[in-house]
Formats: C-alpha cells, sequence, structure tokens
C-alpha cells in the first residue's frame, strides 16, 4: 500500500533528521534532568509521594513543547512543507510520520526521565509507565498538528504553548491519575479515549492545517 | 491547460494580482514578467495549488503529481544530503526506476560527486541545481519555474537552457523571469504584470 | 427585539415570581441567568464549529467569519458563565472561585482553549490559511468538552475530594422550570441576535472595504 510507503518513508526522513540534529535531543535530556532537579528544591518536605507524580507530568509535559515547538522548523525553511504538500500523497501521511518522529523523541527523553525521577524521587510502577507510554501518543498526535499550526503564524515559539496546553490538561489527568489512584485502569483507559478521538481528529484534518 | 477568469489573490489586505485572464494551451510556454513585488511568485505558487486564490478562478489540468516546481527556496531539507532529498521525493512521488533516474539527474546537474554532502553546505547554485533535479525527478507534464536563473553561473544557467529547450513544446512551462530576452525564443505567450 | 422581550421577563419572573428556593434561599436566583448563560456559551460553540465543518467541506470562505463570530460569542458567554459562576459560588460557599465546581471548571479550560483560538487568528493572516487553520481548532475545541469533562470528573479523585453541587438538580418546581426555559430562550436569542449583529456588521465592514478598491 502505497500511503504505509510513504509514512514510512516520511517517518524515516524524520527520525534522520533527528538524529543528525544533534543539538536538540541532548538539549531535551538535560532540561527534563535539570526540571527534575529543580523540583526536589521546589517541593516542600512534608508535600507527599503524589505531589512529586504530579511535577513529574509537568516536566513531561514541557519537555514534550520544548521538542515540539522545533518539530516543524526543518520544513519551514527553505519552504520544504510545500515540496511535501506538492506530492502526490496524502497529507495526512505527512503528519503520520512527523508524529512517529515525536513519539520517538519524546521515548528517547522519557527513557531518561523516568529512571532519573525514579533515582531522586521513588520507585516508579508499571502504571506509571503504561501512562506515560499512553499519553506519548496523545501528546505526539495532537503536539504535531498543533506544531504545524502554529508555524504558520507568526510568534510561533509563544502561539504553540498557548494552543497546546489546554488541549492536553486531560493527559495530565490521566497520567497522574494512573499513576497514584489505587485503580489505574480507569484512567488508563481515559487515556486511551483521549488518543483514539484527538489522534483520529489530528490525523482527517492535518490536510487543512497544510494546504488553502 | 491553464485558464485563469478574473484571476485575483490577496494577502490580508494586500492586493497582489487582480483581474488576470490568461490562458496556457498543452505543450505552451508563458513567460511572466514583472518588477519585483509584481506577483510572479504568487502566480507560480496558484498555478502549483500551494495557494488558492481569493477572487476569480484558475484551472489548472494537472495533477498534483504531473507539477514540478521550482522556486526560490529550494524545498529541500539543509540537513539531508542530495541523495536523501531526492530519495524522499522519489518515493513521495512513486517515481518507477527511482535510483537510477535520481543518479542520471545528479549527473545531468553535476552534482554526483556531491550527492552524499549535506544540502546545507551547498552553495546557492548547487542548491539551484538540485532543486531542477527533484523538480524534473517525476518527469511532470507542467513545469512552473520561478526565476530559475537567478543566483546561477554561466555553466548552470546553460543547463536551464537545455532543460527549457527539453521542455518547450512536449510540456507545458511557465516561467517567471525578470531577463524575458533570454526565453524569448520559447515563449508562445507572455504575461506582464504591474 | 425578542430577545429583549424574553429576557426581560425571565429576569422579571427570576427575581420576583419564582418563591425562593428550599436551601439555598434568595441566592439561588443567580441559577436563571448562569445556567442558561453556560448553555448558551456550549451553543455558541457548537455553532462555531458546525460552521468550521462546513467551511472545510465546501471550502466556501463565508463560513469563516460565521464561524469566527460564533466562537466569539462562545467566548462572551464564556466569561459571562465564569463570572456568574464566580459569584453564586461566593454567596454559596463563601469563595470567589471553587475547584470543585466541575462546570465552571470546565468552563476555565474551554475559557483557556477557546482564547487561544483568537490569538491563532491574530497570528496569521488573514486569509484562505487562516480560515482553515480557525476551522480545524474550533473542531478540536467541540471535541475537547466532552473529553475535558470526563476529565475533571475524573480529577475529582486526585484534586479535591470534595465536589460542590448545587441543589438544582433535585426536581424543578413547575414555576422553577418555566422561569428557568424562559430564561434560557431569552439567553439564546440574545446570542442570536449579537451574532447576526456582528455577522452583519462584519459583512458591510468588508463589502464597503471591497467597494473602496474597486474605486481605486
Amino acid at each position: 500500500m502505497t500511503y504505509l510507503a510513504d509514512v514510512v518513508a516520511l517517518a524515516r526522513k524524520d527520525l534522520l533528521l533527528e538524529l543528525r540534529s544533534r543539538d536538540t535531543l541532548p538539549a531535551m535530556l538535560l532540561f527534563v534532568v535539570s526540571t527534575l532537579v529543580v523540583f526536589h528544591f521546589a517541593l516542600p518536605s512534608d508535600a507527599g509521594d503524589t505531589a512529586a507524580t504530579g511535577l513529574l507530568w509537568v516536566a513531561l509535559l514541557f519537555t514534550a513543547l520544548l521538542g515540539l515547538v522545533r518539530a516543524f522548523v526543518a520544513e519551514r525553511e527553505e519552504r520544504v512543507l510545500d515540496g511535501l504538500v506538492l506530492a502526490p500523497c496524502d497529507r495526512s501521511a505527512i503528519w503520520l510520520g512527523k508524529g512517529i518522529g515525536v513519539f520517538a523523541f519524546l521515548l528517547a527523553a522519557e527513557l531518561v526521565a523516568v529512571p532519573a525521577y525514579a533515582l531522586f524521587f521513588q520507585p516508579v510502577g508499571w502504571e506509571l509507565v503504561a501512562a506515560v507510554l499512553l499519553a506519548d501518543v496523545g501528546l505526539a498526535a495532537v503536539g504535531t498538528l498543533l506544531a504545524a499550526m502554529a508555524s504558520a503564524g507568526r510568534a510561533r515559539e509563544l502561539l504553540l504553548p498557548l494552543l497546546f496546553l489546554p488541549l492536553v490538561i486531560p493527559i495530565v489527568v490521566g497520567g497522574v491519575g494512573a499513576s497514584v489512584t489505587d485503580d489505574p485502569g480507569r484512567y488508563l483507559a481515559f487515556l486511551g479515549l483521549y488518543d483514539a478521538v484527538f489522534a483520529i481528529l489530528s490525523w482527517a484534518s492535518f490536510e487543512y492545517v497544510v494546504t488553502e | 491547460m491553464i485558464v485563469a477568469r478574473d484571476l485575483g489573490r490577496d494577502f490580508g489586505s494586500k492586493r497582489v494580482l487582480r483581474g488576470l485572464d490568461f490562458d496556457v494551451a498543452r505543450g505552451g510556454f508563458l513567460v511572466v514578467t514583472g518588477p519585483n513585488g509584481s506577483g510572479k511568485s504568487t502566480l507560480l505558487s496558484l498555478c502549483a495549488g500551494l495557494l488558492v486564490p481569493t477572487r476569480g478562478e484558475l484551472l489548472v489540468e494537472a495533477e498534483r503529481g504531473e507539477i514540478g516546481y521550482v522556486a526560490h527556496e529550494s524545498l529541500v531539507y539543509r540537513e539531508l544530503t542530495a541523495l536523501e532529498n531526492l530519495d524522499l521525493y522519489g518515493r513521495l512521488y512513486r517515481v518507477p526506476e527511482r535510483r537510477e533516474r535520481i543518479g542520471m539527474l545528479l549527473e545531468r546537474f553535476g552534482l554526483w560527486e556531491a550527492r552524499r554532502q549535506r544540502v546545507g553546505s551547498f552553495s546557492r547554485g548547487m542548491a539551484q541545481r538540485l532543486a531542477l533535479c527533484r523538480a524534473l525527478l517525476h518527469e511532470p507534464e507542467l513545469l512552473l519555474l520561478d526565476e530559475p536563473y537567478s543566483g546561477l553561473d554561466r555553466d548552470a544557467s546553460e543547463l536551464v537552457d537545455g532543460v527549457l529547450t527539453e521542455a518547450a513544446g512536449n510540456k507545458t512551462v511557465v516561467v517567471a523571469t525578470h531577463d524575458p530576452q533570454r526565453v524569448r525564443s520559447f515563449a508562445t505567450e507572455a504575461l506582464a504584470l504591474a | 427585539m425578542t430577545a429583549a422581550a424574553f429576557l426581560l421577563l425571565g429576569t422579571a419572573l427570576a427575581f420576583y415570581w419564582v418563591p425562593n428556593a428550599p436551601i439555598e434561599g434568595f441566592r439561588q436566583r443567580i441559577f436563571y441567568f448562569h445556567v442558561p448563560i453556560a448553555l448558551t456559551a456550549y451553543a455558541c460553540f457548537g455553532w462555531g464549529a458546525w460552521k468550521a465543518l462546513r467551511l472545510l467541506w465546501t471550502r466556501d470562505r463565508r463560513y469563516d467569519l460565521e464561524s469566527y463570530t460564533a466562537v466569539h460569542m462562545g467566548v462572551i458567554f464564556g466569561i459571562l458563565t465564569l463570572l456568574t459562576g464566580s459569584i453564586w459560588a461566593r454567596t454559596s460557599w463563601g469563595h470567589w472561585w471553587v475547584w470543585g465546581s466541575r462546570q465552571l471548571v470546565l468552563f476555565l479550560v474551554l475559557f483557556l482553549f477557546y482564547a487561544a483560538y483568537f490569538m491563532l487568528r491574530f497570528s496569521v493572516d488573514p486569509g484562505p490559511r487562516r480560515a482553515n487553520l480557525s476551522a480545524v481548532y474550533a473542531l478540536f475545541g467541540i471535541a475537547l468538552i466532552p473529553v475535558s469533562f470526563l476529565a475533571i470528573r475524573l480529577s475529582e479523585d486526585l484534586v479535591h475530594p470534595v465536589v460542590f453541587t448545587h441543589d438544582v438538580q433535585s426536581n424543578l418546581t413547575a414555576t422553577q422550570f418555566t422561569t428557568f426555559g424562559i430564561c434560557l430562550v431569552g439567553m439564546l436569542a440574545l446570542a442570536g441576535s449579537l451574532y447576526v449583529n456582528e455577522l452583519t456588521g462584519k459583512r458591510v465592514d468588508a463589502r464597503l472595504r471591497e467597494l473602496r478598491e474597486a474605486l481605486q
């Protein structure tokens, strides 16, 4: 199926770009670890374990934001996005390919963040890991689309957080809920619902974000 | 192949194109001239389908995979190599015998030795030549060239001449240029923008 | 204007005709404003999303202005919801803001979301691209409403165990229901007339601009 081939070609391209841009990934990892250290100093001693978990999710969110701001920078230079849009492939394949790239990027950041969190604060259960994975899908889906939107305007570094944060509040609820409550299944299911709704919506509407 | 009726395009409150009427037959060669800011690039973007008219109509009888577009920017990734860029486009445009075709184009445009170099390290002339490779990769029926000679040295300019010579009569071509003399021999229609 | 008539009638009824609610007393009367305003805001956002869908479906740019105006109305009513909700919270529980009120929190999230809608529009030059982006964003907004509501409900186990509800979920008496109904119709009519007003105004502006250009 050519659609799948297109997605693979685009995803490969995005992963290649991320590996080549030697600045973004180390910066993200450093950012995440620094943030966790800041949280240690920001939490009063009587704050419970759950407060720290909440802050982990905040850290993940802002790390995602930092990565997303750069998501379409390569496509804006030299108007590459126009080149991709002109190609006969489905535009949603661009979203999917880029989304896979963003997802991989988030995973890489979390591979450092979660162990660091376990080291600095408290051990981490399977529920948190599952929640992070599910959340990544939602963050990548929505983030990729919003990054493309923001990059069409001025002040895109300012605009993206404004568009992003209200939309991902449910992810925070789902993520923190799955990590701290006794009934993670409900929250994980909710994350799954969020992912389904917004991934489908993003997939279907990306075409309109990059064309006129 | 291209029909424009009262074509207009605004950018916010700025009118860039207004009331254009022209026809380009299949196999025709349209030369678009005009000073800077007169909307030549906008017109080409409209023909490519990247922009839509805000007024009037524009009919282009070419599918997305049949259009070859060269702009001021190269439309290639600076962090990828020439080969990687063309391979990506080759896949997206479903170019048959991709590898051979890419090799042939790189050779023709003198980029074979540089094929594994990051495009970011290319000179303007090299990037422009790569853009031509990209645009010709899928053997498009409609060629849209936005000031293809700008920034090119004499050798590269002759390559562009070669492309135009080949295309004239076989493909439909629209060229926007500051230097209409150079392409006068190919032109079947002309359009001067204010 | 029928809207004004309905609203005046509704206000009068709310203040004079309906007897005091059993538990909350006089302060409960703000319910007759707060909830219709909230429902009207939802209706505006829904209308905006519908117009957005039409825009994307037909690529007719006329719908951009309609969608934008509807969202604008929605935000105005949303702010009013937050204000009336805040007043109600203050009079009922003594605080200007309560995280325990699901409706209030939901409107806060929606307010942030739709405020960003305007930032998006400011940030992109007017034209087909901006129309598309706004439309997609408006559709995301509609999807966000139920998902956010669910999230807020789930979050109550995490953040605030105490949930504040007003004593109106239980059966409304006939008089209460009628008053509520009239206020609701009044609010919707108000939103509708403001919408038509603003839309016409903007259309006239655009037409004027076009005519001015044609004369040049």
